[in-house]
């Protein structure tokens, strides 16, 4: 296990670009869903206050 | 239209000569740049020959590049552009002869002063007369790319950084091929593909340029 | 018949229309995305053979090479879309123009970090003034410009039409800036490393390196898809049925 982590002592470089590359992405898909939910709630929120 | 063109142009330069802060401080800035690198990077005769077709030609983006955004806005600001949209002149015309006037007033005075800066960094005649010739061709492509960019931030807050966003990276293939071309003079190289080069994209950016630039006022003022 | 589905897609280029078929589609390409990701990683790191030449630093191809290809690939996408927004003024392509810069850049961003990290081991040294290095700061400066553009002007309609305008400006920019940067590494060949490509590739790794250029495909049209659906409720908020959105929001919360 530990071999394969190590990479042929190439770890360090492989691992930091994987790493970034998929945190990156993760984050980008966070991003838009927390937008999404802020969007709905302020729709909501107008609607709400167009009732009243 | 010749009259059109013959206004337009003694319209800005009369202005410009009024003020005369435009040209000023355009040929203040390109000469404060190049001061600085000999203090930055030491005064061996040297290192400054070998980057001074780079620093010069960087200088003199950056020098043009400064008075982009003025090349619109006053006349956005007192409606004169609003009336340039519907009038009975093509704006194509219009607009290519404001780029050539810009051009008169923030690039042509770096053509001629920098004969006096090139040979301040050490470098001999002919690379000298070589940079000259490069910025008389590069500089007009210079503006007209800048005013597509000039026309699409007129009225936009924080315009002026935004603007050297959008235009310093399409400056690139004109940065090369100037300082390129100087620098093949100093290896004694041949030059002539540079130039004509450096032509094709000043023949390219005359012909699209100024419909770009239209087209991008037409957005602005919408 | 024809009519028929004209109208059918005429329809469904709506704002409105689309909304709830990108909601629908988002998902699946997502989930397509993550199950050939983690095909093409199997394959990458257990069937692909260590490299003779590199050792293992190879493995960053998977994910720089297709990172590399969608940067490219997204930037021309995305002035297709802004172009036929600027010319048909048709909303729903301007919208899918603005949805895809992010990603392109993000993209881009990933080709130029992977390739840092892939030229360390290979070539001793983060970054080289290589031409294809070069050309993709350039790129990553493009889209910089074009979502700043957007981001500065309030006006919405207006922001799209000049930030197509700018795109339109990039995309004849590019094969001259391309063309400029490789003639002025060349000539300046005896300063940098010279980057050629990899020799034969084993087949496993090929494999690999087109599932994952896949992967990134359906990552970048379900992200694009459900970028959109935020682009078309903000810039459709006074529409009459976005405001019925929110109040079935309303009822519900």
């Amino acid at each position: 296990m530990a071999e394969f982590f190590a990479m042929g002592g190439h770890g360090f470089y492989i691992w930091s670009s994987y790493g970034v590359t998929f945190l990156f992405l993760a984050i980008e898909v966070f991003l838009l869903m927390r937008k999404k939910k802020t969007m709905m709630q302020r729709l909501a929120r107008i609607a709400r206050m167009n009732k009243k | 239209m010749l009259a059109m063109i013959r206004w337009v142009l003694w319209r800005e330069l009369t202005v410009a000569m009024r003020t005369k802060s435009e040209v000023l401080t355009t040929l203040f800035f390109f000469v404060i740049v190049i001061t600085l690198f000999p203090l930055g990077v030491g005064p061996e005769t040297e290192t400054l020959e070998l980057i001074g077709p780079g620093i010069l030609w960087v200088a003199a983006l950056l020098a043009s590049m400064l008075s982009l955004t003025r090349m619109f806005s006053e006349d956005y600001q007192d409606g004169t552009l609003e009336q340039m949209l519907v009038a009975s002149q093509p704006l194509v015309i219009i607009v290519a002869s404001k780029i050539f006037a810009h051009w008169m007033v923030s690039g042509l005075p770096l053509v001629i002063i920098s004969p006096l800066l090139s040979l301040q960094l050490g470098l001999d005649m002919e690379s000298t007369l070589i940079l000259m010739l490069t910025l008389l061709i590069g500089t007009p492509i210079l503006s007209l790319i800048g005013a597509v960019g000039a026309g699409l931030t007129l009225g936009v807050r924080g315009g002026g950084v935004l603007l050297s966003l959008l235009v310093l990276p399409l400056y690139i293939p004109v940065l090369i091929f100037g300082a390129g071309a100087v620098e093949a003079v100093r290896a004694g190289l041949e030059v002539e593909a540079h130039l004509s080069l450096l032509g094709a994209f000043l023949v390219l950016a005359m012909v699209l340029a100024p419909w770009g630039t239209a087209a991008s006022l037409r957005i602005s003022l919408d | 018949m024809q009519m028929l589905t004209k109208a059918f897609w005429l329809q469904l280029s709506t704002p409105k229309a689309f909304y709830p078929v990108a909601g629908t589609l988002a998902p699946c390409f997502m989930m397509l995305a993550v199950i050939l990701c983690v095909i093409g990683l199997y394959i990458g790191f257990f069937v692909a053979p260590v490299d003779y030449q590199q050792g293992n630093s190879y493995r960053i191809m998977f994910i720089h090479v297709p990172a590399a290809w969608m940067g490219m690939f997204i930037y021309l996408v995305m002035c297709a879309y802004a172009t036929i927004g600027l010319i048909w003024n048709t909303r729903l392509s301007s919208m899918m123009a603005s949805a895809l810069a992010p990603t392109g850049a993000l993209f881009t961003f990933i080709a130029l970090w992977s390739g840092a990290f892939w030229g360390k081991p290979t070539w001793g040294t983060y970054w080289v003034w290589d031409a294809r290095l070069t050309s993709f700061l350039i790129l990553l400066f493009l889209y910089i410009g074009y979502m700043s553009l957007q981001a500065a002007i309030d006006d919405q309609q207006k922001a799209a039409k000049a930030s197509a305008l700018l795109a339109l400006v990039g995309v004849v920019n590019i094969p001259i800036i391309y063309f400029s940067v490789k003639w002025w590494n060349t000539l300046h060949q005896g300063m940098s490393v010279t980057v050629t490509d990899a020799p034969t590739m084993a087949p496993s790794m090929a494999w690999s390196m087109f599932i994952m250029a896949f992967a990134f495909w359906m990552y970048a049209i379900g992200i694009a898809l459900m970028r959109v659906r935020t682009i078309i409720l903000e810039r459709e908020r006074h529409a009459a049925w976005v405001q019925d959105l929110g109040n079935k929001g309303a009822n519900h919360g």
